[in-house]
């Protein structure tokens, strides 16, 4: 952990920014998109690198706690009591019950069947044409915590994300920690040695496909929340794409380095997309490079540093 | 003469027309090392497979310490306290020593879907890992990253695992193969002073090592025993001798 | 539904499966010889449609700008194995997943800047134009059929090239045990080079036959790519004939699915209930269907390594 001071540092950026003069509306409305898909990142790397599930399908969780914020929206329901349980539940029986099949398969199996089941969540969330089908829907509101309108306030919004992201790093690490997660792991290096030893992999990849799922739900409740709209697209399979890239571009052995990922990734989209029309023209061949030639991520560079 | 420990009922398995196995029956004792030998293609890898749940056979019987176990799978069939050693060393390469052993510690003492506690702390399993160790000569590459030890070590280590799963048979998978000649001293000693606390089902080529360390042995040709005895008897036995020097003459 | 419009769209589904087939056979030969998986699949696609719509235009014929398209959509097939998918073969699939997912990026964008975001139109070639009467008084239109007729053309073809020549020999093989493949003295390289180039080729085949059918627009490739990755894992990774089998299977269900189900629904909802539910479910069927196929045979319908 003694390498981790860069994502701390980062968290603690992060919470003293709007104080140092960066709580603007567009400033927060990064940050908080930063620590959001930073969020469900942590989870997709709390898969790919913990249990070694390789899932290219993560961001349809994301879009079905988001949904879930928006169906009861349109009926009228927004008190966060209600609304965060059912989007982070709702993410985890998506999750196990796609997931109680995929995760028979394994390899590149395992990575299609994820994608598939993601495209599958995505057309669904189009055809939805009483919540806006192709073209989202947008919330008459942001949600009511116990009645108050405490996710209207930017900073007080700013500091529930920031809060949300840091409780699902400290969540996967202690899961990667316990008993759990040390059969996780091993199975993700050999999976006949579990077995060997008498335990059966299948079960614990699902319960953790299932928890890194509501862990996504509840990154969607605060997208939803974030751009108070939701749309097919915070499902797409190239959202998936751009988890997994975060993940890998900060390091997928080390849980944190989702964390630079998400960051990494936001500051170059955007940063990018003001200087040119078509950035992803630059993009597209700097995540080719990044793979090719990052090997680790930025964590391991990072960590390199200090080896 | 005692209750088997495991008994093989008739074991049978074709891969298309030819029968890998062709109704292999035979009982191990507890407390004996009872070895499997045989020629090459005799049959053994896929009666380990039928023995452990790799593979189902399609006729006969699995029976482990009184319960029939044809139908159970390698993780039931360990909880029962069936463990095995495989011929390709196989521990978490990326784990060190004792967090190998502890994992199989954790498999035997509680549930392993606990969530909170950091395992590598639990003292219960790192005292079971260690003593596990100890038993194979291993205790002081306890933090040593299993993939950074020697072959040799690497075979005390995956003994030590199946020694921490507290089984009731251990079924070794031709545990000297690839060893030196070192090595395979050390390996023979070590599975010495194991025999007298474990039942140990040995399936092995090499045949002095077999010689030096069986109760009885079972001699595996064509996928059929054609005959079980003592070290004497199967010394002396004209049929085995004629397989072996049939395969020599080859 | 009159039997009528069921055997049109039965026709529909069939020629959307021969379409799928033609990028799917690329798909699964690249999978199953090189162990590689190419994201990239579907934009080879596009760029077939667009090479084959603007050499079209550029010389006034749809044969030309299809005889044209085909060494071109080989050539961009080589240059990307060259620039990129050859760093990528000895790394894993999380890494081969991302980079191409980059080269996703950057070809949809590029599209845009060479052709801009409007879809294009390609005109039936005036061979083609009209209809075949299929049963008394219903006509369906000349070019569908001749593109299904290309397509199993093609397919024949590709069987005989598998099945039949020295070098479908050594693809198969490899698609079995590379290791063997390379240890009898063959260029493994140059192989793998060669089946890339011709299944990038065929995926611009079939973007060139899509052409007059669907628009052709940026993204077009990525839809197609999906359904391709569904037929391949449903029809068993590497086989030709699963690819087969299962590309009809897919597009006839995707076809049929689509104009049945809310008629379908009408039977147990109200009619714009039926037409929601409907819609949903009828672009969920694939998915369904491939997770029913995987829940009884997880390595699909025509497995080729054994084990």
């Amino acid at each position: 952990m003694r390498e981790a001071w860069l994502p701390l540092a980062v968290l603690i950026a992060l919470g003293a920014a709007p104080l140092l003069g960066f709580g603007g509306s567009y400033e927060t409305t990064l940050m908080a998109r930063t620590m959001i898909l930073g969020m469900a990142a942590v989870s997709l790397s709390f898969l790919v690198g913990g249990a070694g599930l390789a899932s290219l399908g993560h961001a349809a969780s994301v879009g079905v706690g988001a949904y879930a914020v928006a169906i009861l929206d349109a009926h009228g329901v927004t008190e966060a009591a209600r609304v965060l349980p059912v989007a982070v539940g709702a993410a985890a029986v998506f999750s196990l019950a796609t997931g109680a099949i995929a995760i028979r398969t394994s390899g590149v199996h395992f990575i299609m069947i994820t994608l598939a089941f993601g495209q599958m969540a995505f057309f669904t969330a189009s055809s939805l044409a009483a919540y806006g089908g192709d073209d989202g829907y947008t919330l008459y509101s942001r949600t009511e915590v116990l009645g108050t309108r405490l996710l209207e306030d930017r900073l007080a919004f700013h500091y529930i994300c920031l809060g949300a992201l840091a409780l699902t790093w400290a969540v996967c690490a202690m899961l990667l920690a316990s008993r759990f997660g040390r059969v996780l792991r091993a199975a993700r290096e050999n999976a006949q040695r579990v077995e060997a030893v008498g335990l059966a992999p299948y079960s614990f990849r699902l319960v953790g496909y299932v928890l890194a799922g509501a862990m996504g739900g509840l990154a969607g409740f605060l997208l939803a929340n974030a751009t108070e709209f939701v749309s097919p697209a915070s499902l797409s399979w190239q959202r998936s794409g751009e988890l997994l890239f975060m993940v890998i571009l900060g390091g997928a052995g080390r849980l944190w380095g989702a964390i630079l990922g998400a960051l990494a990734f936001v500051l170059l989209e955007t940063w990018l997309a003001q200087q040119m029309q078509h950035w992803k023209l630059v993009f597209g061949p700097l995540l080719v490079l990044a793979v090719i030639f990052l090997r680790g991520g930025l964590s391991g560079l990072v960590a390199r540093r200090h080896g | 003469m005692a209750e088997p420990l495991l008994r093989l009922d008739g074991l049978r398995k074709h891969y298309g027309g030819l029968a890998v196995t062709d109704g292999v029956s035979l009982e191990v004792l507890p407390g004996e090392i009872h070895a499997v030998i045989g020629p090459n293609g005799a049959g053994k890898t896929t009666l380990i497979h039928e023995i452990t749940g790799i593979v189902a056979p399609d006729e006969g019987r699995v029976v482990f310490a009184g319960q029939d176990v044809t139908r159970f799978s390698l993780p039931r069939r360990v909880r029962a306290g069936l463990a095995r050693t495989f011929q390709i060393t196989s521990v978490v390469a990326g784990f060190t020593a004792r967090a190998n052993v502890a994992l199989a510690a954790q498999a035997r003492s509680g549930s392993s879907f606990r969530f909170f506690r950091p395992a590598a702390s639990e003292r219960r399993l790192n005292d079971a890992a260690m003593q596990a160790l100890a038993e194979v000569g291993l205790a002081d590459r306890a933090d040593t990253p299993a993939g950074a030890l020697s072959h040799g070590e690497k075979r005390a280590l995956e003994l030590a695992i199946a020694l921490a799963t507290e089984p009731r048979l251990l079924l070794l998978d031709e545990p000297l193969a690839g060893a030196g000649p070192e090595e395979t001293e050390r390996l023979i000693a070590l599975l010495t002073r194991l025999k007298s606390a474990y039942t140990i089902l040995l399936v092995e080529h090499d045949m002095q090592a077999v010689f030096a360390l069986a109760d009885r042995i079972s001699v595996l040709v064509y996928g059929r025993v054609i005959a079980t005895g003592t070290v004497a008897e199967i010394r002396g036995n004209p049929e085995v001798r004629a397989a072996y020097l049939g395969e020599d003459g080859a | 539904m009159t039997t009528q419009l069921l055997l049109v769209q039965a026709l529909n589904g069939l020629q959307l499966g021969i379409l799928l087939f033609l990028v799917a056979a690329g798909l699964t030969l690249v999978f199953g010889v090189m162990d590689f998986i190419n994201l990239a699949h579907g934009v080879q696609y596009m760029l077939g449609a667009y090479l084959g719509a603007s050499l079209a235009a550029a010389t006034g014929s749809f044969w030309w700008g299809l005889v044209l398209a085909l060494p071109a959509a080989l050539a961009a097939g080589l240059l990307l194995e060259v620039l990129v998918f050859r760093h990528l073969y000895a790394r894993d699939h999380l890494a081969q997943v991302l980079a191409t997912f980059g080269v996703i990026l950057f070809l949809n964008e590029g599209v845009k800047v060479v052709w801009g975001a409007a879809p294009l139109q390609v005109a039936v070639p005036p061979l083609l134009e009209g209809g075949v009467e299929i049963m008394p008084g219903l006509q369906y239109p000349l070019y569908r059929v001749a593109v299904l007729a290309a397509g199993i053309a093609t397919a024949a073809g590709l069987w005989w090239l598998v099945e039949r020549t020295r070098a479908g020999m050594l693809v198969r093989a490899g698609a079995t045990n590379a290791a063997m493949v390379s240890a009898l003295g063959v260029d493994i390289g140059r192989l793998f080079t060669l089946v890339f180039a011709f299944g990038a080729m065929l995926a611009g085949f079939a973007g060139v036959l899509a052409g007059p059918i669907f628009s052709v627009e940026p993204g077009m490739g990525d839809n197609v790519l999906i359904l391709a990755f569904v037929v391949i894992v449903i029809g068993g990774i590497g086989s030709i004939r699963g690819a087969f089998v299962a590309a009809l299977l897919v597009g006839l269900i995707d076809t049929l699915g689509k104009s049945l189900m809310p008629d379908l629904m009408r039977l147990f909802l109200d009619a714009s209930a039926a037409r929601q539910a409907g819609a949903a479910l009828a672009s969920m069927l694939v998915y369904v269907a491939m997770a029913a196929i995987l829940a009884f045979r997880p390595a699909g319908l025509f497995p080729v390594r054994a084990g």
